[in-house]
């Protein structure tokens, strides 16, 4: 056990080592993968040279983006889901389990219902999930507020029901949408609730906020490891509970938002990819959270391409794959879980 | 003479608007054992999360080694003071080594990982738990006595000068009731720690404890060496029952009617 104890890091430099040759591996692959098959000398040269073929042209014009897109929404849910996890001391809980893809879907099918573009959709999602952190967060204040931690009375439980019903709200007015909306529309309403990278070129914004999400949680790390064995227990080891927890809030519930608004509600990726990390490499935040932002983005990018080369030349909504996936691969992480007696 | 670990001035504590203990002043020294003893309700665990930090109190004052509660920085008032939460619920698995070495957090720096050295005081607490041997269990497959031990570790792992129990032996089978508590008492004895626990049981607050804080339905508190407090009168005005105190095997034993 010595020895365990002081190999934590060095474990940990390990996996994310693994977790990046991946991620790097994925991403040869998706951009080798689709209607141009490439080699992986053709690959590099068309990476090098990009302008002296149209192999180059499509790798970095078209597979390279939505890679990257990929990638980073990936990342950006399984650390929300991560963070939620954390955050509400449940195993189940996802990036959307405060209600906030329900929020995004009604600004998103709001502006898709107007009969507005691409980019009104996107804004629309944007302040659908702002408006839905908002209001979670107005109506849990006093759960993120001091002095409200003692003994069995823990804020988590009060914050997810809080979520819950939200949730359920969002749900409504999304049939009421759906059952409004003129049938041309419904295809592309349902893409965008399935989840979908088609056409989601913004990596940049989705990759910085990855790597910001992370710089802001990471360094609270085993304050978080703390924090996860109860509020009353952490406020005695001298970790700052409420600034902590509204900080693990708005920065999953951003991190989330910015990759509902990048490609649609994906689910799965964000309750899955913690949830077997934690089972493979122990409940340690400081391993799990950047494991978690790698491990979702390589998944999200192998679901991509699986996605957009399966049935090529029609193209699946990746939140299908990630559900064909995800759900067995849940139930099986659910049976073998380890049982409270 | 340095000032006591804890002190109350004038405290009084209250629950929606009740008020469950009044105007209470006391000082807890080094190397002194206080048990808290009073009925359901009465506001024991409701004093401790005051003296932890967790909640306000109605009026007075509490000073943790001569500062004002409120003055102390959250970690290092974590190495000055430790808490026994009454109850635990593991969501996640983990081991009880990790479990264990929570205990350490307030002495590590932000980015410093546990060591040898956190590895060692987690196993010697352990040891001192009786659970050496069960470093790599699962804190999920434990019953609720192991459970509750691996908390102590963890409690005298963090090793702050005042150690706050809420009902430490309340899971415990009487072997490790009496170990434990003796172990509390030799901390106090040859560390100097301050120790105050609540508890139910009469006989191990009189066996153990030096002092005593007795709540009372009426929001009075009856305080000073165990053998004064635990009466038989302040024992039926407390708890509306009558106990017999007899001596016994060089012993004092509470028999309730």
């Amino acid at each position: 056990m010595r020895n365990e104890a002081r190999t934590g890091l060095r474990r940990a430099s390990l996996i994310w080592l693994v977790l990046a040759a991946a991620a790097l591996a994925a991403f040869a692959f998706a951009l080798a993968t689709g209607s141009t098959r490439l080699a992986p000398l053709e690959l590099l040269q068309a990476l090098v040279s990009p302008r002296d073929s149209i192999a180059g042209e499509i790798v970095t014009r078209l597979r390279l983006p939505r890679a990257l897109a990929a990638f980073a929404v990936g990342g950006l849910l399984a650390l929300a889901g991560a963070l939620m996890q954390v955050l509400l001391r449940n195993p189940l809980a996802d990036p959307y389990v405060l209600g906030l893809s329900g929020g995004a879907a009604v600004g998103a099918l709001g502006a898709m219902l107007a009969g507005l573009g691409a980019f009104a959709v996107n804004l629309g999602a944007g302040a659908g999930a702002l408006a839905a952190i908002m209001l979670v967060f107005a109506l849990a204040r006093r759960d993120f507020a001091r002095q409200q931690m003692f003994g069995a009375l823990d804020a988590s439980p009060r914050l997810l029901l809080t979520g819950v019903i939200m949730a359920a709200g969002w749900a409504a007015v999304i049939t009421l949408i759906l059952t409004l909306a003129p049938d041309a529309r419904l295809r592309g309403m349902l893409f965008w609730l399935m989840g979908d990278l088609n056409g989601a070129e913004s990596w940049t914004p989705a990759l910085l906020a990855l790597a910001l999400a992370l710089a802001l949680t990471w360094p609270a790390a085993r304050d978080l490891n703390v924090l996860l064995r109860g509020e009353a227990l952490a406020h005695a080891l001298g970790v700052p509970v409420a600034p902590l927890r509204r900080r693990v809030y708005v920065v999953a519930s951003l991190a989330t938002a910015l990759a509902v608004t990048t490609a649609g509600a994906i689910g799965f990726v964000g309750l899955v990819v913690p949830h077997a990390l934690r089972l493979a490499l122990g409940n340690d935040q400081r391993v799990l959270l950047p494991a978690s932002a790698l491990a979702g983005g390589t998944l999200l990018l192998l679901a991509d391409t699986a996605a957009r080369s399966l049935l090529a030349p029609q193209q699946l909504p990746v939140g299908v794959i990630t559900a064909i996936v995800g759900v067995p691969a849940f139930m099986f992480l659910l049976m073998r879980g380890p049982q409270k007696t | 003479m340095s000032a006591p670990l804890l002190e109350a001035q004038q405290l009084s504590l209250g629950v929606d608007g009740r008020t469950l203990v009044r105007e209470l002043s006391f000082r807890l020294g080094a190397g002194e054992v206080w048990c808290m003893l009073g009925p359901n309700g009465a506001g024991k665990s409701t004093f401790l999360h005051t003296a932890v930090g967790l909640r306000a109190a109605q009026g007075g004052a509490l000073r943790l080694a001569g500062r004002a509660l409120a003055d102390w920085p959250a970690a290092e008032a974590a190495r000055q003071r430790g808490f026994l939460p009454q109850t635990f619920h593991d969501a996640f698995s983990a081991s009880v080594l990790e479990s264990v070495m929570l205990g350490r957090h307030p002495y590590l720096s932000r980015w410093q990982w546990e060591g040898e050295n956190e590895c060692d005081i987690a196993m010697a607490a352990l040891r001192a738990v009786d659970l050496a041997g069960f470093e790599r269990r699962d804190v999920l497959t434990l019953s609720g006595g192991e459970r509750q031990r691996v908390a102590l570790a963890a409690l005298l792992a963090q090793d702050a000068p005042l150690l706050l129990l809420d009902e430490p032996v309340a899971h415990l089978d009487l072997h490790h009731q009496l170990l434990v508590l003796e172990h509390l008492v030799k901390l106090a004895r040859d560390r100097g720690k301050g120790v105050l626990f609540t508890v139910h049981d009469l006989n191990l607050a009189a066996r153990f404890a030096s002092h005593a804080l007795l709540l009372a339905p009426d929001a009075t508190v009856r305080q000073g060496p165990v053998g004064a407090v635990l009466t038989e009168t302040a024992l039926y005005a407390a708890f509306g029952h009558r106990v017999a105190r007899v001596e016994a095997a060089g012993r004092t034993l509470f028999i309730p009617e």
